[in-house]
């Protein structure tokens, strides 16, 4: 909390910036009028911070590795699928899974704020909120996939999901090689945040 | 509106800038706007997050392009606790003057522990839903060519500028939800029938666009139109316009053909179909069962509401119907 950061940091605090001193000011106000239960900003922020977060989805991912049916149920109903491994939440009232494939890759964007599937994703990245991101992405998808390091051929469809609803989107990446003797919790040490965005391949 | 928050499409904003290990926020200033944010702090509570995106697309544009997002975030809530009349700005610019004048300045706390658990059990495992059951039967089916509405309110709007006004293939129904364009004005929900519309690359950026490639979006029904146009060549349409700017420009002549014949090409490809499952399509129109929400089950009505009970079965539904050929 800055509150305390600032106390313990000894006699001479870093300046806060204005962004910092607005934040500051309009909480405390708050405070003093009644309108903020200080423990609550503490526990939802402690939420996104420790509990929330991409291990969600990739444990989402693994079990569908693992488990045809729950694939199955995956695909058609993704918010009571992931409510079966108890995920859900805010951002997260209406979730599709799209599966990516040899031929089709998926990836999910929101061009007009930063929409994103908190439950299993967690908070998204800044650069998933940033202006080059929201703007490029459905213009040219395969130049910034390239960027990060993912080069898929032109008979590779690609499909690029706007969030633009309350409906919210998650990738199903594909199985990597050679991962067939490995475990749930193995497999899903192996997702990755940005391959259930559908920046990244494993 | 028109503002500089619908960005899809724009050119200019340079690469991608990613960093590693990123903490999930930067700042404990972040972290307080986030929660103030998302809690409504010090506001009336609101339904979804329509009224709140609008405050940020009402920002300044400049302010909106140099800010960073959680400085947006700040930026918004600052002016719906103005615009309420819970702060007021002189009394926010007097406490940033205190605080920077003595930075050791304790922040006040107010403990509150019943509001903390509730609003805890709201966030994990709340579902802001924005589904709604309406009489009305949905325009389109799926498979159904449409055009996208060239519409430009000055008020809240989900349809962005770069997919107006083009054809597209409905590939998912998801039942209807709330409208953000009146909702966001507190002009109240409207819920109508929403879509994943697919539109093709190549119709939004031209001859310029990347292969093999389409948008997804959701869009609501009066964002759309039948396409009266489907069924006939969009290629046949195309091809005099283009053979006739050939003619009208001599010095133009030698690029045109070229890049007509590539656009014949890939205005008659056809992208491969798209399966996708709705299974918010499949709870709207059902009965009121208790069976859990799986394959083929009715799922239950949102907050014990009746639903229309016309157990059309499987209206809306995608699954096992993949689209034969979509543009």
């Amino acid at each position: 909390m800055s509150d305390k950061e600032s106390e313990q940091s000894g006699h001479h605090p870093r300046p806060l910036s204005a962004a910092a001193l607005r934040a500051k000011a309009i909480e405390s106000l708050l405070v003093e009028k009644g309108l903020l239960a200080s423990d609550a900003i503490d526990r939802v922020v402690e939420i996104y911070e420790k509990d929330v977060g991409p291990l969600n989805g990739a444990k989402v991912v693994a079990r569908a590795w693992c488990d045809p049916g729950y694939k199955r149920r995956l695909l058609e109903d993704g918010t009571a699928a992931v409510a079966e491994l108890g995920f859900g939440g805010l951002q997260g009232a209406h979730l599709v899974v799209v599966e990516n494939t040899p031929k089709v890759h998926n990836v999910v964007c929101c061009t007009l704020c930063s929409c994103y599937p908190w439950p299993v994703l967690g908070l998204p990245p800044t650069w998933y909120k940033s202006l080059p991101y929201r703007s490029r992405i459905v213009r040219e998808p395969r130049a910034v996939l390239r960027e990060f390091g993912l080069e898929l051929p032109e008979s590779v469809e690609i499909r690029v999901w706007d969030s633009s609803a309350e409906i919210r989107y998650m990738v199903l990446p594909e199985r990597p090689a050679a991962t067939a003797d490995m475990s749930e919790a193995e497999l899903a040490s192996l997702v990755t945040r940005d391959s259930m965005i559908g920046v990244g391949r494993l | 509106m028109n503002s500089v928050h619908d960005i899809g499409g724009m050119d200019g904003f340079g690469p991608i800038q990613r960093e590693a290990d990123e903490p999930v926020f930067h700042e404990p200033w972040e972290s307080r706007v986030f929660g103030m944010f998302i809690t409504r702090a010090g506001l009336p509570p609101a339904a979804g997050f329509d009224a709140a995106r609008h405050r940020l697309e009402r920002l300044d544009p400049i302010k909106y392009l140099s800010s960073s997002y959680y400085e947006r975030w700040l930026a918004g809530l600052e002016s719906a606790l103005i615009g309420t009349g819970t702060l007021s700005r002189d009394e926010i610019e007097a406490r940033m003057a205190q605080f920077a004048a003595d930075p050791e300045l304790p922040m006040p706390r107010r403990e509150d522990p019943a509001q903390a658990e509730r609003l805890v059990n709201v966030f994990s495992a709340g579902r802001a839903e924005s589904q709604r059951q309406i009489r009305q039967k949905a325009r389109f089916a799926l498979g159904d060519k449409i055009v996208t509405r060239n519409l430009n309110p000055h008020g809240h709007t989900r349809l962005p500028r770069y997919t107006r006004g083009k054809p597209g293939v409905i590939v998912a129904h998801h039942g209807a939800h709330v409208f953000p364009d009146t909702n966001a004005h507190g002009l109240g929900e409207n819920p109508q029938h929403l879509y994943t519309v697919r539109i093709a690359m190549r119709e939004l950026w031209g001859g310029d666009a990347e292969p093999n490639e389409s948008v997804l979006i959701d869009l609501w029904e009066s964002y759309l139109e039948k396409d009266k146009a489907a069924g006939k060549s969009r290629v046949q349409k195309a091809m005099p316009a283009a053979k006739k700017a050939v003619a009208k420009s001599s010095a133009r002549a030698a690029k045109m053909p070229a890049r007509a014949a590539s656009s014949k090409r890939s205005l008659a490809k056809p992208l491969p179909s798209v399966t996708v499952t709705s299974p918010l399509a499949q709870k709207s129109g059902r009965g009121t069962g208790s069976a859990p929400a799986s394959r083929g089950g009715g799922a239950k009505s949102k907050g014990g509401r009746a639903t229309s009970g016309r157990g059309s079965t499987g209206r809306g539904r995608i699954s096992g119907k993949p689209m034969r050929r979509s543009r």
